[in-house]
C-alpha cells in the first residue's frame, strides 16, 4: 500500500496531529491468553503509528472467526462482516474510496475455505490493500474443527481420527493466481519478522497477501511448538528487495537469499515443505491495479443532469 | 374504401393501387416477428416498435426468447423474436393475441400457434423457401405444418424473403430481419427516415458498409410489400406535444440509477437482469460511475455494501438465483444499517427455472428471505417509467432509513419497451457527496432516535467517528451485545424506522369504482393487463375494480379499509397457487398466490387468488374471464 496520499478528503489540520500506538487502541481484546492474534494486533498498531496513518482514513475489514474480531480492537474505522466475505466488502470500499487505507484480516477458514473464491479474485484484482490471513490451522471460534490448513492426521472435533487430506498450501496457491503481486509468509511468534513483513506489505503498491502463522493455545498449541523450539526448522528468505531482519540472525541460522522478483524460484520455494519459510516470496509492483483501471472523474449533480439529458435524446420519441 | 379486416381472398400479388385502398383501420394491432435464434427478428421488432412510438403510437413490446443462445435451426422451441402491440393512445401490456406475424420458417410459426399466440384470421408473412427446399425432410415438415394450420383461419402469405435478400447479401441468415422490417414499414406506413436512424443506431459499432447493406435490405422489403401486398394497416397516431422517451425496463433501471446519483453497480451476469449492466456499462463511466462485474453474486452484494458503507449508496442487480446467494449479505446490510439498493429482475423459478420468462415468485423471498428478523423495504414498479423512478425512490429510502431496499421488476418489464413522458431531471434526486465533517463529540454510531428508530450514519474519513460496524448484535456504540436487553432494543429500533416510513406512504388508489363487487389486487408488471381487463369487464357491466400495490413491504396504508368496500377481494399474479379444485386441496392446505398470502396475513380478509406460471405475461382477455367467473350473480353492478 502506498503512503497515505492526501486526497480532497484531507484537511490541513491532519498535518498537526501526531499518533502514538495508543491512538489506535480500542476495546480490550477478548482473545484467549497466549493467542497469537495479540502479537499481530500490537505489531499492526506499531505499524500504523510508524506510518502515521490517520485513524479516520484507515479501515480494517474482517470476516468471522477469532481473528476477525481484530477491527473491534483498533481505533480506526472497522467492518466486521460475514464469514468468508471480507474481501468483497474491502473491494467495494477501495473501489468507491481509493484514498482510504484498507486492511483485511481473515482467518484460514475465512480466507481459503468459505471465502476461497474471493481470495482468488481479490488477488487478481490487485487492489492496493493489505490482506492478512491469520492461520492457526484450525477453526477456533466454532471450537476445533479441521480447516483447509490443518495438517493431515491431526485430530479435531470433526475429523477425530485425524484430518483426512493433506493441508492446502496457501502461499503456493496464491503464487499461482494471475496478477498476484505480493505474497509473503511470517509468524506471529517472531515479532521483528512479523513487523518487517507487515511494513513491506503496507508499502507495496497493490494487493499484499500475507499468511501469518499463528498459534492457537486452545486447539493447536502443539502445532507450531517445534518451530519455536528448533529455529533450524525455519528458513528466512532474505533480500534487499524483500525483508531483512539482521536482529534475528543470531537465532535463525537457516537463511536463504531469495530475490522476490523471481516468480519461478518463489513457486519452487513455496512448494517445498522441508522447513517453514518466512519472508517475501514474490513482489512486483508493475501489475495492473483494478482501482486504477476503473478510476474516473467525479461530476456535480448539474453536470450529470446535462449528460443524462444528452443520453435521453438517444431515446427521444 | 376502408375495411375492418384484411381481405382474405387475395393470395397472389396485386396492383399497388388496390392495396392503398384496402386500409384496415384499427385502434390497436399486435405484430410478431419470429425467427430462429440468431436471425435478428428481435432487432427488427425493436426497431419497428421504436419507430411506431416515435410516430405517435402507443407501444408495448415484449421479447420472445428461447432458452439457448443459438438452438438448432427450425425447432419450435427455438422461436425468437418480438411481439409489438401498437395502439392509438397508450398501450400498457402485450394484449391477447397477434394480428400479424412475420415468420422466418414454418416451425417458429407452428410454435407460436401452439402457444395460442395468434388471433383468429391473423395474417402471416411466411418465408417460402422451405416449401421447395432440396431436403425432402424439410419439404415434408413444411407440408405437415401447412396441413395442421389449414384447420385455422389464418391468412398465410408466402414471401420469397431469402430469394430477394440473396440479391444483396451472401448469408441469407443475415438480412431477412431488415427485409421483414421493410415489409412492416410499408404495411404500417412508417417514416423510412426514422427507420434508417434506428438502423444506424443499432449498427453504431459496425461499419458504414454494414449500415448501407441493411438499408438496402430494408428497401427491398418495402418494394416487395408495395408490389405484392393488397392491404395496409392504419393504427391512427396521436403525436403528443409532450416530450417522450422510449426504452425497456432494464434501460430505465440503468438510467434511473444514474438520475439517482448512484456511482457503483456491482453485478454478476444473470438473465434477465444482465442487460441493465450492459446499458450502464456503455454510459456509466461518462457519469463517473463504475459497473463492477464481481466474481460471483455474493461478492457483488458485498462490493455494493462496502461501497455504500464508504460513501454514496451503491446497488446490485440480479434475478432469483442470485437473490438466493445474496441473502446473507442482505441480512448484514439490515443489521449494520448500511443502505443498499437491490434490483431483482424476477424470472421463473425455483432454481434455474425459466431464465428468460416472466414470473412474480420472489415476493415472499424478498420480504422474508433473510434469516433472522430483517426489516427492510420492498417495492415493485408497474411500468417502464416506474422502473426509472423506482431507482430514485429506492436510493432515497435506503439512505434515509439506513436499510436495504429491494426493487422487484420482472422479465416482462425488463424487455418490455414502452414510451413515457421524458422525466424533468431534478438535482435533488441525486445523492449528495458524503458528509465527511468531524463527528460531533459524544455521538454514537447507532444513536437511535426512539421516535423514529433512525440514526446518523458515520462514513470512513469522518474524524472522531471511528467505530467498527458489525453483523453481531450490537448496542448504540456498535459494541457487541452482551446484556440481555440490548438485542431487543436494537431489533425494535430497526423495525420502528420501517413503521415510521409506512406512515409516510399514501393509501393506494382504486382503479374503477371505489366500492362494489370484485376488487382485483395486483403488483408489479401486471398492472396494464389487469386495468385493461377491468375496463373491458366494466364495459360488459361487471362490478369490478382493481388495486395495484407499489410498496409490498411495508404495505401501503388503508388497504383493509379499501377491501371492506368490496364483496370479494382476490389477487391476480404470475406465480403458483393450488387450484382450489385440484386433488387433495382444502381451504386449510391450499397454497395461495404470494400477494394473497401477504394480504391475508396483514388484513385477516379472506383474499382469494388466481395465478398462473405459464412463462408469459398475463393476457387481459384471460383476466377478464377470471373477473367474469368471480363476480356474483353474473356480475351486474
Amino acid at each position: 500500500m502506498s503512503a497515505a496520499g492526501c486526497s480532497l478528503f484531507c484537511s490541513l489540520a491532519d498535518d498537526e496531529r501526531e499518533f502514538g500506538m495508543a491512538d489506535y487502541e480500542a476495546a480490550r481484546p477478548r482473545w484467549c491468553a497466549g493467542c497469537g492474534d495479540l502479537a499481530v494486533l500490537t505489531s499492526m498498531q506499531r505499524l500504523l503509528a510508524e506510518e502515521q496513518l490517520a485513524p479516520e482514513r484507515t479501515v480494517f475489514v474482517s470476516g468471522i472467526g477469532c481473528s476477525s474480531r481484530f477491527p473491534h480492537y483498533m481505533k480506526t474505522y472497522g467492518f466486521h462482516g460475514l464469514h468468508g466475505r471480507a474481501l468483497p466488502v474491502a473491494t467495494g470500499i477501495k473501489l468507491h474510496r481509493p484514498e482510504l487505507e484498507v486492511f483485511v484480516v481473515m482467518g484460514d477458514g475465512d480466507c481459503i475455505s468459505i471465502g476461497a473464491g474471493h481470495w482468488v479474485h481479490a488477488t487478481r484484482y490487485n487492489m492496493d490493500m493489505v490482506a492478512l490471513m491469520l492461520d492457526n490451522e484450525v477453526y477456533g471460534l466454532t471450537k476445533n474443527q479441521s480447516s483447509p490448513t490443518t495438517p493431515a492426521g491431526y485430530a479435531t472435533n470433526t475429523q477425530p481420527y485425524g484430518t483426512y487430506l493433506p493441508a492446502m498450501n496457501p502461499v503456493e496457491a496464491t503464487l499461482g493466481i494471475t496478477n498476484a503481486s505480493f505474497v509473503a509468509q511470517t509468524a506471529e511468534w517472531i515479532p521483528p519478522h512479523l513487523y518487517a513483513t507487515l511494513k513491506a506489505a503496507y508499502q507495496h503498491d497493490g494487493f499484499a497477501f500475507v499468511r501469518i502463522l499463528q498459534r492457537c493455545p486452545k486447539f493447536t498449541g502443539d502445532l507450531f511448538q517445534q518451530y519455536i523450539q528448533s529455529p533450524d526448522m525455519v528458513e528466512l528468505l532474505e533480500h534487499e528487495a524483500g525483508v531483512e531482519t539482521p536482529a534475528l540472525h543470531a537465532i535463525y541460522k537457516n537463511r536463504r537469499r531469495h530475490d522476490p522478483g523471481d516468480i519461478d524460484a518463489a513457486r519452487r520455494l513455496a512448494e517445498m515443505d522441508d522447513v517453514v519459510r518466512l519472508g517475501i516470496f514474490f513482489r512486483d509492483e508493475s501489475f495492473p491495479r483494478y482501482e486504477e483501471t476503473r478510476s474516473l472523474p467525479s461530476f456535480t449533480a448539474e453536470e450529470r443532469i446535462s449528460i443524462l439529458n444528452e443520453e435521453f435524446d438517444r431515446y427521444a420519441v | 374504401m376502408v375495411t375492418e379486416s384484411p381481405p382474405l381472398t387475395k393470395e397472389s400479388p396485386s396492383e399497388p393501387s388496390e392495396a392503398s385502398r384496402n386500409i384496415h383501420r384499427t385502434g390497436q394491432h399486435t405484430v410478431e416477428v419470429v425467427s430462429d435464434s440468431g436471425e435478428g427478428a428481435q432487432k427488427c421488432g425493436q426497431i419497428f416498435g421504436t419507430v411506431c412510438a416515435k410516430m405517435g403510437n402507443g407501444v408495448w413490446t415484449v421479447e420472445i426468447i428461447p432458452a439457448e443462445i443459438e438452438p438448432p435451426a427450425r425447432l419450435p422451441a427455438g422461436a425468437s423474436g418480438n411481439r409489438i402491440r401498437i395502439g392509438t393512445g397508450p398501450v400498457t401490456n402485450w394484449g391477447d393475441r397477434t394480428n400479424l406475424m412475420v415468420a422466418f420458417n414454418e416451425q417458429v410459426l407452428l410454435a407460436r400457434h401452439r402457444l395460442d399466440a395468434l388471433e383468429e384470421g391473423a395474417v402471416v408473412l411466411l418465408e417460402d423457401k422451405w416449401a421447395t427446399h432440396d431436403d425432402e425432410e424439410i419439404r415434408d415438415e413444411w407440408k405437415a405444418v401447412m396441413e395442421e394450420l389449414s384447420a385455422f383461419s389464418y391468412r398465410i402469405i408466402e414471401v420469397p424473403m431469402e430469394e430477394r435478400c440473396l440479391t444483396v447479401v451472401e448469408d441469407p441468415r443475415r438480412g431477412k430481419n431488415m427485409f421483414a422490417l421493410g415489409m412492416l414499414a410499408w404495411l404500417y406506413d412508417l417514416d423510412l427516415e426514422l427507420v434508417k436512424d434506428q438502423i444506424a443506431h443499432a449498427f453504431r459499432r459496425k461499419s458504414e458498409e454494414v449500415y448501407g447493406r441493411n438499408v438496402q435490405l430494408l428497401e427491398l422489403g418495402v418494394d416487395w410489400a408495395r408490389e405484392n401486398l393488397d392491404f395496409r394497416i392504419e393504427v391512427p397516431r396521436e403525436p403528443t406535444e409532450q416530450d417522450m422517451i422510449v426504452m425497456n425496463g432494464n434501460q430505465a433501471i440503468a438510467l434511473g440509477a444514474i438520475a439517482a446519483g448512484m456511482e457503483l453497480a456491482a453485478m454478476y451476469p444473470i438473465t434477465p437482469a444482465t442487460s441493465v449492466s450492459h446499458h450502464l456499462g456503455e454510459v456509466f463511466e461518462r457519469f463517473g460511475g463504475v459497473v463492477h462485474q464481481a466474481e460471483d453474486e455474493i461478492a457483488a452484494a458485498g462490493v455494493a455494501i462496502g461501497a455504500s458503507y464508504a460513501g454514496k449508496v451503491a446497488f446490485t442487480i440480479t434475478s432469483g438465483p442470485g437473490m438466493a446467494l445474496k441473502t446473507e449479505f442482505l441480512g448484514l446490510a439490515v443489521m449494520t444499517e448500511t443502505p443498499l439498493v437491490v434490483v431483482n429482475v424476477q424470472r421463473g423459478g425455483p432454481s434455474t427455472g425459466l431464465p428468460t420468462k416472466v414470473e412474480q415468485s420472489d415476493l415472499l423471498a424478498a420480504i422474508f428471505g433473510q434469516p433472522g428478523d430483517a426489516p427492510h423495504v420492498v417495492l415493485a414498479p408497474a411500468t417502464i417509467e416506474g422502473c426509472f423512478h423506482s431507482m430514485i425512490t429506492a436510493r432515497r429510502i435506503a439512505e434515509t432509513l439506513r436499510t436495504v431496499v429491494i426493487v422487484l421488476t420482472d422479465a416482462n418489464l425488463a424487455t418490455g419497451v414502452q414510451p413515457f413522458a421524458r422525466p424533468e431531471l431534478d438535482p435533488a434526486w441525486q445523492a449528495p457527496p458524503p458528509d465527511l465533517s468531524p463527528a460531533p463529540e459524544g455521538t454514537r454510531p447507532y444513536e437511535w432516535d426512539p421516535r423514529t428508530g433512525l440514526s446518523r450514519r458515520f462514513i470512513p474519513g469522518q474524524p472522531g467517528g471511528m467505530f467498527t460496524m458489525t453483523g453481531l448484535a450490537h448496542d448504540e456504540l456498535s459494541q457487541v451485545a452482551y446484556s440481555s436487553d440490548t438485542n431487543q432494543r436494537a431489533a425494535s429500533m430497526r423495525s420502528r424506522k420501517v413503521a415510521v416510513f409506512q406512515g409516510t406512504l399514501k393509501p393506494p388508489k382504486v382503479y374503477g369504482d371505489a366500492s362494489g363487487g370484485l376488487l382485483v389486487v395486483g403488483w408489479g408488471s401486471t398492472r396494464g393487463a389487469i386495468e385493461e381487463a377491468v375496463d373491458r369487464a366494466r364495459a360488459e357491466g361487471l362490478s369490478v375494480s382493481s388495486l395495484h400495490l407499489t410498496f409490498l413491504s411495508p404495505l401501503e396504508p388503508g388497504i383493509r379499509e379499501i377491501f371492506s368496500r368490496f364483496k370479494k377481494v382476490m389477487t391476480v399474479e404470475i406465480n403458483y397457487s393450488d387450484d382450489p379444485d385440484a386433488p387433495y386441496i382444502t381451504e386449510e392446505n391450499r397454497r395461495r398466490g404470494q400477494l394473497a398470502w401477504l394480504l391475508r396475513a396483514h388484513t385477516l380478509v379472506d383474499v382469494g387468488c388466481w395465478t398462473r406460471v405459464l412463462g408469459e405475461p398475463l393476457r387481459p382477455g384471460v383476466i377478464q374471464r377470471v373477473m367474469r367467473a368471480n363476480t356474483t350473480e353474473g356480475g351486474t353492478s
